[in-house]
């Protein structure tokens, strides 16, 4: 059986600095601190004990592959929500804790939102220069720069890894249609050399390989960065680096949800009569965002064509008979399982009818058609720099210029419930362990990573307590022993005894 | 598309028929969202940044990841 999808979202944003310095890393810096330090009034180190990002899961490191610094002299905070918040190379980072499900993981990833626009305000009232921090949440400057939201997904160690290269690909190339941000124009030339006046993705564009370990160069649709956070006999961490960052709730849902779906399926060796395998996974990727029509057919390694919405009629029945066979138990939440799936065949339906009528469900949607509008009542071209600026407005977190929270886009989760998960940890993972600790302990616990907290008891030498499974240290499993300590020695103590 | 119309009635289950349904393309609905892009764009030239070309040219970031 497919082991539950625990989750999460890194999100890097945008950041922009007016009037002042514009060096990134410094401004990153203050926005971090500021939150730290004026509103948290709390700054946990990160421990960068179990950081390996050069580790391939294919067993090996391709030659001339260049794995990723780890950047320990950066600002790195852990909250008490369980989240990690820092300067990842020169932007504001935040990681959602890890969660049970995919609509947890949004309501966290739109706590994260909350999190940059509380850090703007507290660093612009923090300078007295008269500078101003402003953060977006998008992939790309418009300029070739682009930085990633990935998206990370409990993997069962056994799956060979080939098996969800194999899988996942078609979903990766195809899920674009709903999962894509949107963008003005494009960053890289064309295959068949045309202008391009709006695509779906942020991304799409930026991907040069099929498989590999790079995230900043040459990038790869499947990444294999092996680095499990968890016990690596049993766990992967499957890291994905090709989604963009979604405002819309149902778009941010569906990403992490049929993903989570069409990777248990992989684990469960569960596939179709046709192979949806690509002959050019990569060229795939870049026509699918440039076809708002959904008729491009895409060369199938068979040598037949299938569009993009047939791949995913395709995954999406194919999930649709497995949760009817096996259950969703995959899917942390059943409930939230059989949601997913709903909205998964209503926007597929809806994309293949009518895609505008997806405006409140999906961002590119939602944008287009305000472009589309803006248009309309000004008579503009595609190459008018105002629709290049509300392209990029659209991103803005500053709530007075944000276009996206000017559109009523649908919202699965109540806004108590994000500011909730702005400080408190989800209740299904070992997050909660790590929050509550962070919350009850703050002095003594001197560092914490995703895999363990390292106490300091005041007695050498500092005390490091593992967190190895993902899916322990639950309010369920840890609530009662919470309570019972009144000190961290007493935690340790019970720990070990 | 026979094809797939042929999958979902082999899966044949009620969710299916519910969500399609549920398509949120009715007229109504269309109606409503039509009147606040309107607003919207009464309104967007105040929120939109005064000099769009410098602003857009400004926005320059590093590359992440």
């Amino acid at each position: 059986m497919a082991i539950p999808k625990v989750c999460g979202i890194e999100t890097e944003y945008g950041i922009h600095v007016e009037n002042g310095d514009p060096n990134p890393i410094a401004a990153s810096s203050v926005l971090i601190n500021a939150y730290a330090q004026d509103i948290v009034r709390q700054q946990t180190g990160w421990d960068f004990e179990d950081e390996s990002p050069g580790n391939d899961a294919r067993g090996y490191a391709r030659e001339g592959s260049m794995p990723p610094k780890v950047e320990t002299h950066l600002l790195n905070t852990v909250l008490t929500n369980g989240a990690r918040f820092y300067v990842d190379h020169a932007h504001p980072e935040f990681s959602t804790p890890e969660c049970a499900d995919a609509l947890e993981c949004v309501r966290y990833d739109r706590a994260g939102e909350q999190i940059l626009i509380r850090s703007m305000a507290a660093a612009n009232s923090a300078v007295p220069d008269g500078r101003r921090f402003i953060v977006y949440k998008n992939n790309s400057d418009g300029k070739g720069n682009s930085y990633g939201t990935h998206e990370n997904y409990l993997m069962d160690r056994a799956t060979p890894f080939d098996r969800i290269v194999h899988g996942i690909t078609p979903h990766f190339v195809t899920r674009q249609i709903f999962t894509g941000a949107g963008k003005v124009g494009s960053e890289t030339p064309t295959h068949d050399g045309r202008q391009v006046d709006f695509q779906i993705t942020q991304r799409a564009e930026f991907f040069e390989e099929r498989v590999g370990l790079e995230t900043t160069l040459k990038r790869p649709i499947i990444n294999t960065r092996d680095e499990p956070h968890a016990d690596p006999h049993r766990y992967r961490r499957l890291h994905v680096i090709v989604g963009d960052a979604n405002l819309a709730e149902v778009a941010s849902l569906l990403k992490v949800g049929t993903t989570s779906l069409v990777l248990a399926m992989i684990e469960d060796d569960i596939g179709g009569d046709r192979d949806l395998d690509l002959a050019d996974p990569v060229r795939a990727m870049h026509q699918v965002s440039l076809d708002r029509t959904f008729g491009h057919g895409l060369e199938m390694s068979d040598g037949t064509t299938a569009t993009a919405l047939e791949i995913q009629w395709e995954l999406f029945s194919l999930a649709r008979k497995y949760a009817d066979d096996r259950g969703l138990e995959c899917m942390g939440n059943e409930g939230v399982g059989e949601e997913v799936l709903r909205r998964w065949e209503m926007v597929l339906h809806g994309l293949e009818t009518d895609p505008m009528s997806l405006a409140r469900q999906l961002d590119w949607v939602a944008k287009l058609r305000l472009l589309e509008a803006y248009r309309e009542r000004h008579g503009c071209g595609w190459d008018d720099h105002r629709l290049a600026a509300m392209d990029l407005q659209y991103h803005d977190l500053r709530p007075e210029r944000s276009l996206f929270a000017r559109l009523d886009t649908e919202k699965l989760i109540d806004e108590q419930s994000v500011i909730s998960a702005i400080t408190e940890p989800p209740r299904n993972t070992r997050a909660w362990f790590r929050g509550q600790c962070l919350t009850k302990w703050p002095a003594e616990v001197v560092t914490a990573n995703w895999d363990s907290l390292v106490f300091d008891l005041g007695t050498d030498p500092l005390r490091r307590v593992p967190m190895m499974d993902p899916l322990r240290g639950t309010a369920d499993h840890v609530d009662e022993l919470l309570r019972q300590s009144a000190t961290p020695s007493e935690l340790l103590d019970r720990l070990s005894s | 598309m026979a094809e797939r119309e042929l999958k979902k009635k082999s899966t044949g289950t009620d969710h299916a028929k519910e969500s399609v349904e549920e398509v949120p393309a009715t007229s109504a609905k269309g109606e409503k969202l039509k009147a606040e892009l309107d607003d919207l764009l009464d309104e967007i030239d105040e929120v939109l940044e005064d000099n769009a070309e410098e602003f857009v040219r400004n926005y320059v970031q590093k590359g992440g990841e």
